[in-house]
């Protein structure tokens, strides 16, 4: 038993085929593709791979890939890209209370330049309703961002119904999809959208590789100005080895993704059944079902998550958290807040999200472990002692 | 990012617990904020005879509330009432930046659950300690929300952690630039 890591979110190995496939761009495959000799060719021909890898995981035209350096990068190009380009057509955006930050600032910002941000709310499970979507939706609306699956409580959001109400209104629509697009599938042409991003670290593949989905035809204005490199739409010397590693991702993604998913998926309710049942005052973030097949996230009453962290990282296990304290900004998981948990409870957030090839025996060796974590923190909270007192009470 | 001191007290905290009869009780800090320290104090001929507390907080907190516990059994009310936040920290061999406000909160519960003792035995404050203080800190100190470190009237900038400061209009205490409410009294910021 080598320990349980369960961050995948935060980070993953790149798979070593993906790593095998970027070594060459390193070394002897070293060329810029924008130069015209041979050696900068053979750069760009093997970006142009990773352009169509990429393409057919998400079915669009290879055309419509923008690499970009992560996922924030691209949600920023999206959402401020978008909303520039087109301020023509309005000046309202509106996106869900629980986008990624990265979506969330780059809508704060461009109200710095009049722009106004609507935040749509989300139900108890972390649900957007397309029907407050719409509500939100007025003749000034120019974009929409709503997430395909939030990376804290790992809801699927209903993002195809979402795509065919902005489609009907002539409003520009994008998804930050870097926390599904290769867990689960990801058509852009059945949902229907203009923009969508994604990021390779969350895939097997390695981290400073991401990109748009732009579809063809939509106005963009860039975020960085330099040379004509992705169309003239983001400028910098282009990062070959892992825009190659990104492209290798998605093709292994593509082929494996609904088996990994099903093995995924079963031991991710494993996991959540027990945790349930292995301690009392234990409530499951997120979506029972339509959740990704990774990802299971959990809040634990009275005790607070940096501590579970730590003292699960003691045991060989690595989570991650939502609470104030693990945060450095000191604050609580706007996702957890936005869902309507109580704050005091929001601070007991742990979330685990499983990496491929994760055994049945690292979840019931993690089952085994985290009960007396959580007693020995529970042994020494005031708020423990509390409830226990008070429930006392209720039954003399 | 903590020391190996306070990974040791956060894995074996001494003195954790409550005493039932205690003569002094003290708490501090609030769940919605992400800390809550309960002190408790047993006082024998004006020393702390025995000390014992609950915390629910991240690993700081837990730390800091196990070495305040330490620091404190045995010693007289007045060198208990002595023990400096600066002083918790140092002994951990430092926390990170944004960790500094918990070792606040240890102190202050030990201060607090002696000031209940001797409220109740009506006697004097010592000097220093008491009401006299905590108006004192209201009146001229302010702390960086983030490293806790004291802060000027009218600071823009923590001198210690370079973060950018706003005050809020309402209760005139410091919060992030980036801070869209304020974090002690919850009104907006603008």
């Amino acid at each position: 038993m080598s320990g349980f890591y369960a961050d995948k979110q935060a980070a993953a190995p790149v798979r070593p085929e993906v790593l095998e496939a970027m070594l060459p761009y390193f070394t002897e495959n070293f060329g810029n593709p924008q130069s015209l000799h041979s050696v900068g060719q053979k750069a760009a021909r093997a970006l142009q791979t990773a352009r169509e890898q990429v393409a057919r995981l998400l079915n669009c035209q290879p055309e419509e890939i923008i690499f970009v350096s992560s996922g924030s990068e691209a949600n920023n190009l999206a959402v401020k890209g978008l909303a520039l380009a087109n301020q023509a057509r309005g000046k309202q955006i509106v996106v869900s209370a629980i986008e990624h930050v990265s979506v969330l600032k780059a809508a704060k910002f461009l109200e710095k330049l009049d722009f106004k941000t609507v935040q749509v709310p989300v139900d108890g499970y972390g649900l957007v309703d397309p029907g407050k979507v719409a509500e939100a939706i007025t003749p000034d609306t120019v974009l929409v961002s709503v997430m395909m699956a939030n990376n804290e409580v790992g809801t699927i959001e209903p993002v195809a119904e979402i795509a065919s109400l902005c489609r009907s209104k002539g409003i520009l629509f994008h998804s930050d999809a870097v926390a599904a697009v290769g867990n689960i599938p990801v058509d852009v042409r059945a949902i229907g959208l203009e923009a969508l991003s994604l990021a390779a670290d969350q895939f097997g593949g390695p981290k400073g590789a991401a990109a748009l989905f732009l579809k063809k035809g939509t106005k963009i204005t860039p975020l960085i100005d330099g040379g004509v490199q992705e169309s003239n739409r983001r400028a910098g010397t282009e990062n070959v080895p892992a825009i190659v590693g990104l492209g290798r991702a998605a093709e292994l993604a593509m082929m494996e993704m609904d088996k990994k998913g099903q093995l995924l998926a079963r031991l991710r309710d494993r996991l959540i059944r027990g945790v349930l049942t292995g301690l009392d005052e234990v409530i499951l973030t997120g979506h029972p079902e339509r959740r990704l097949p990774h990802h299971a996230s959990f809040c634990v009453k009275f005790v607070e998550g940096e501590a579970m962290l730590l003292g699960l990282d003691f045991n060989g296990i690595q989570v991650a958290s939502g609470s104030a304290c693990t945060s450095k900004s000191l604050r609580t998981s706007h996702v957890l807040t936005a869902m309507g948990l109580d704050p005091a409870v929001a601070q007991g957030s742990l979330m685990l999200t499983l990496l491929d090839g994760t055994r049945e025996e690292q979840v019931e060796y993690f089952l085994e472990k985290f009960p007396p974590v959580v007693r020995r923190l529970r042994e020494m909270s005031p708020l423990y002692t509390k409830f226990l007192e008070e429930k006392k009470d209720v039954h003399r | 990012m903590y020391t190996d001191k306070v990974m040791e007290h956060f894995m074996h905290p001494r003195n954790v617990g409550t005493i039932p009869d205690a003569d002094g009780v003290g708490e501090v800090g609030n769940p919605v904020c992400g800390d809550m320290m309960t002190f408790y104090i047993k006082v024998k001929d004006g020393r702390l005879e025995d000390v014992k507390f609950q915390t629910f907080g991240c690993g700081a907190a837990i730390a800091v509330s196990s070495l305040v516990s330490e620091m404190a059994r045995g010693r007289t009310l007045d060198e208990a009432m002595k023990i400096t936040n600066e002083q918790v920290a140092k002994e951990l061999g430092g926390l990170p930046p944004h960790k500094m406000h918990c070792s606040n909160l240890g102190a202050d519960a030990l201060h607090k659950a002696i000031e209940n003792y001797l409220e109740k035995q009506n006697r004097q404050k010592p000097e220093g300690g008491g009401e006299g203080k905590e108006s004192q800190d209201k009146e001229e100190h302010f702390h960086c929300p983030f490293c806790d470190y004291t802060l000027p009237e009218n600071a823009q900038l923590c001198g210690h952690c370079q973060i950018r400061l706003i005050r809020c209009e309402h209760c005139g205490e410091y919060n992030r630039e980036t801070d869209e409410t304020c974090r002690h009294c919850g009104a907006g910021l603008v």
